[in-house]
Parts: C-alpha cells; structure tokens; sequence
C-alpha cells in the first residue's frame, strides 16, 4: 500500500491496460449487440453502433431451436464428471496425504502420468472403448473419459491441500482410535473444503467446455452438449449470425452468473491452485 | 483469500513435506492402498489403457467397425513417408511458438498490473478476466463472425477492413494465433497476477530506498521472482497449443488450402472422417510423445521438479 503513495503514474503501463481493455471489451460487446440486431440491420448497419431496433427475437428463435436440451446435457455431464471426480479424487488424495505404504506412492506416480498426456491423443482407443461397452451416443460415454483425464489434476491439488492440514490434527483423531474413514468425513472434509471447490470448478468447467470427447463419442440431437450444440447451429442458421451470436451469449451466461456470485471461487478453480 | 494462496503454494513444496511426514509415521489407523484404489482403476481403465492402446492401434489396419487385427508397420512406414506429416508438424510448431511469444509477456505485464490493489485496476481486471468464461467452441465462432470479412467488425476499420483473414494464405495462421490469444492470455494473466502478489513488498521497499527505477525493479525483482511461473504457465502454453484442435476446426478446417492443417486436427481428420483409425494412431502416438515429451523436456532443463520456495530466507 505505501508503495503505491510515492509513484509517478505509469504510462506504459496504464497504455497497456487501455489497450487490453478495448480488445476484450469490443468483441464482446459486438457478439452482445449483434445479438440484438435485426437480420438486416446487422448485415447493412455499423458493426460498432448501437442495434437500430434491438429485438429479442434472435434469442427466441434459439430458444426454440433445441438450446435447452443442449444446456440440460451439458449440465448432467458437467455434475456427474464433478462428482465422479470429487468421490474419487478426495479418498485418494487422503491415502496419498497420510499413507506410509510404498505402493500408494507408486500409485499416485501412475496417476500423475495423466498431467502430461494429452487427452486428444488417445481419442481412438477411448472411442473404441466406448463402442466395445455398448456406451457410444450416450452421456455416459461423455463423462467417463472426461472424470478420468480430470482426475490427475484433482487429486494432485486435494493432495497438497490435505498435506497442508498439520500432522497433529490427525493423530489427535488417530490416538483416539478413529477409523481411516471416519477421520476423512470428519477432518478431512471440512478443512479441505476450499480445496474441493477448486477442484470441483476446474473440473466443472473443463466438462462444461469439453468437445472433443463429445464430438467423437456421440452423434444424435438428444446425447447433444452445448458445445456441440453451438457449432451445429453455425450449420443450421447459416448465414443468420445474429442468431449465431444469441446462441453463443446464451453459452456464456450460466458462467457469467457463477462469475458474479463468486468470482474468487471461479478464478481460483480455473488455475486449479496453479498459481505459484 | 489466505485459504486459497496457501494450497498454492503446494505444488513447489509438497516433495519435502512428503519426507517429513513419511519419518514421524506410527502404525495406528491410516488410510490404506484401498482409498487410492477407485481412483486409479478409473483412470487406468479409462486413460492409461487407451494410452497402451493406442499404440497397439498403430499397428493395425482398424477402420472404426468390427474389431482392429494387426496389420505390421505400414502404417509407420506410411508416416515416414507421408509429406504432410512435416507440413502439419512444421505449422503446429509454428503456432506454438508464436503463441508463447506473443502471449508470455503480455500475460506477464497484465498480470503484474493487475496484481496492483489500486481500486480501478481491481474493476478493470474484473473485465479483463472475462475471456475466461467464454467456451473454446464459442470463442472461435465469436471469432469467425468478427472476422467475417463482409459482415465482420474488421470493416469498422481502416487499413484491416479489406483483409480476409481466415480466408487468406498468408493471414490465416496468424488469425489463429490472435483468436488463441484472447482466450488464455487472461488465464495466465491470472496466474501471474496471483504469483505476483506474494512478492514480499519490502524487497521494493528495499529496491527504492537504493534508488531503483520502475524498470529496474521489474528486472531485478518482479522477473526473478517470478521465474516458476513463467516455466508453470510455458509449460500449459506449449503443451496447450500444441494440441489446440477445436479452435481451428472451427475458425478454418485447416484452409484455406492447408494452411492451418495442424497435427491434432490432421490425426482427427484421418480418423474420423477417412476412417483410417491404424494410420490416424500412429499419428496419436507421435503427439502422445511429442507432448509428453515436451512437459518433461521443458521441466527438466528448468529444474521445475528440484524447485524450492523462492522466497526462502526472507
């Protein structure tokens, strides 16, 4: 704070700033405004003006469009992935934490294999897996392979979180003669809490903007995810940007809504604790 | 905030808490290899099977029905041979380099700026942070609409207004490399934003009472302190890149021509459209190894597993 008092503006930097600002903001607002813009007016008016007669009715035909099946898809992958992930992630992170057996550490060293594959690169044999499970063209197919390319990522962030809870507090619970498992529900969960939000939101977010497991593992309308769902309609409204455009700032706002409740949690999750 | 700093700091320390732990163990009730069991049997079914797999596939003739037989190394041969391999390598290096380039400092001085607790550099970032909401798929059809060379919001603009940018030979892979960019620099502005601010103020306070000028403390202090996080964020930005695929089926399908024909999407076209499932795994395969290799390079020439606390001492 007191460095801040004696410094001389800083012109390169605040130029900066400006200059970010404006490339973030401006095709931002122009997906918004085009949005609200009549077919015509967007095709002939100017790109940076305000909508001549805003209309909601780009919206409306999105919204007809199958948009909310689309979003209902993207939901129950993006919970049951969070929920794979966490049940998984959090005994693990435990063993690894606490655990004085070899084997739990060559384990987890198997687990961090999963931090430098890169998922697309083993999409074949993941799609030839699905079809040999009778899973392909189901939601299922979507959320088992993302659960599991998100899982290295969880329990490594879970597992510095509860290396962090000190040593006595468990011992405390382990003198007292409580089981592994009773010790996880009552001191693991609660002090790692802040942790699992960060998993579950990078998590979250890392279903909710999967598309290549969809793109490969599904095919009809009803097992569509949003993403998917975006692209299509790029087919389907053709040259109809504005649509387009409603479609995709429709996309956003579920997350813009958890950004404004609780920004620190998002950010914090999007990192996945990576910073520094 | 000081929960959510301080399991950050996790990843640098976490080998040398393990030893400490592992020496005070006593055998009461621990969590046994069980706990982890779920995870990895999860996991291997789902991620190391099919990295096994994948390489099996490479040597099959498999087109996507039945079950793949093995078919010897032709489709290895074929790789050796195939010229596009080169071309398609040789444009995702391209891409890759020139996002790292671009992206590095501009992610690092947004993020130094932002660090700062002045009140409208916390609005500001609020808005700056914004990219990061936006889906990869939705950022590139964002993206292909602005750039629209008829209705796009280029022709607002004089000198870029004619310019056809996803549909020019010369333009497109630096489109790319743009759209790219909108959508992480914020996510590695925030990682040096958070790095940045867990730079103990007395080493400015220090640096001032030397007479050290802003740019000096950016040299000597800012960026020294900052060198985990520029390895942390390179090593997400080159793997990152090297396996962009829907940004660029979406923005171009690899055109005009194959201009932006990238690896990943060269692998998914064969694959999925040719239905050459043994040829498009052999192409897995090299960017399995291409990746993996890449994070294990960059981590070993920069000493990121033997890091210590860089503020030790203080």
């Amino acid at each position: 704070m007191s460095r801040t008092r004696r410094e001389r503006p800083n012109v390169i930097a605040g130029a900066l700033a400006v200059g970010w600002l404006t490339l973030v903001a401006v095709p931002l607002y122009f997906m918004v405004s085009a949005s609200l813009r009549e077919r015509s007016d967007y095709l002939n008016g100017s790109p940076l003006g305000l909508p001549s007669s805003p209309t909601l009715g780009n919206y409306r035909e999105v919204l007809s469009g199958g948009f909310a099946g689309y979003l209902l898809n993207t939901v129950i992958v993006t919970v049951a992935t969070v929920v794979i992930v966490l049940s998984l992630a959090l005994p693990a992170s435990y063993a690894v934490a606490r655990s004085a057996s070899p084997l739990v550490r060559r384990g987890f060293s198997v687990l961090l294999i999963g931090l430098a594959i890169p998922a697309q690169a083993t999409i074949i044999p993941v799609y030839l897996l699905i079809t040999q499970l009778h899973l392909y063209d189901s939601l299922t197919a979507i959320i088992l392979p993302t659960a599991a390319f998100a899982l290295p990522v969880g329990t490594l962030v879970l597992t510095n979180n509860l290396r962090d809870i000190p040593r006595e507090l468990y011992e405390a619970q382990e003198i007292d003669g409580a089981k592994a498992w009773t010790t996880l529900i009552r001191l693991v969960l609660p002090l790692a809490r802040p942790a699992i939000v960060t998993v579950a939101v990078f998590t979250g977010l890392t279903a909710w903007n999967g598309f290549l497991f969809p793109l490969v593992l599904t095919q009809s309308e009803s097992t569509r995810v949003l993403t998917l769902g975006l692209w299509n309609f790029q087919g389907q409204f053709g040259t109809n940007v504005p649509a387009l455009l409603a479609a995709v700032t429709l996309s956003v706002l579920p997350i813009f809504a958890v950004y404004l409740v609780g920004r620190r949690f998002l950010l914090g999750g999007l990192t996945a604790g990576l910073g520094k | 905030m000081s929960a959510s700093t301080s399991q950050r700091g996790g990843l640098t320390t976490s080998s040398a808490r393990g030893v400490t732990k592992a020496r005070g163990a006593t055998r009461r009730e621990r969590p046994t290899g069980w706990y982890l069991g779920p995870a990895l049997g999860f996991f291997g079914l789902f991620a190391v099977v099919p990295m096994l797999l994948v390489g099996y596939l490479s040597f099959t003739d498999w087109a996507g029905f039945e079950l793949p037989g093995p078919s010897g190394a032709g489709n290895w041969e074929r790789l050796i041979n195939d010229p596009e391999i080169i071309a398609s390598l040789g444009r995702t290096v391209a891409l890759t380099i020139l996002a790292w380039v671009t992206q590095t400092p501009l992610a690092m001085l947004i993020g130094v700026w932002a660090s700062g607790r002045q009140r409208n550099r916390a609005v500001l970032s609020s808005i700056y942070f914004l990219p990061l909401l936006v889906s990869t798929a939705a950022v590139a059809l964002l993206w292909q609409a602005l750039l629209d060379p008829n209705f796009g919001l280029t022709r607002a603009f004089p000198l870029v207004g004619d310019l056809n940018f996803l549909g020019d030979e010369q333009l497109a892979l630096f489109a790319v490399v743009v759209v790219i960019g909108w959508q992480y620099v914020p996510f590695h502005s925030l990682l040096y934003q958070s790095a940045a601010r867990q730079i103990p103020v007395s080493l400015y306070e220090a640096a001032m009472i030397d007479g050290a000028g802003r740019v000096a403390q950016f040299r000597r202090i800012t960026l020294p302190q900052l060198r985990y996080t520029i390895i942390t964020s390179s090593i997400l930005m080159l793997v990152g890149t090297l396996t962009t695929f829907e940004t660029v089926l979406i923005l171009t399908h690899g055109g005009p021509g194959t201009t932006t024909r990238i690896t990943p999407l060269y692998m998914y076209d064969i694959a999925f459209s040719g239905f050459e499932m043994g040829y498009g795994s052999a192409i897995a395969v090299l960017l399995l190894v291409l990746g993996a290799g890449l994070s294990l390079v960059v981590s070993r020439v920069t000493g990121y597993r033997a890091m210590s606390s860089q503020q030790e001492g203080l």
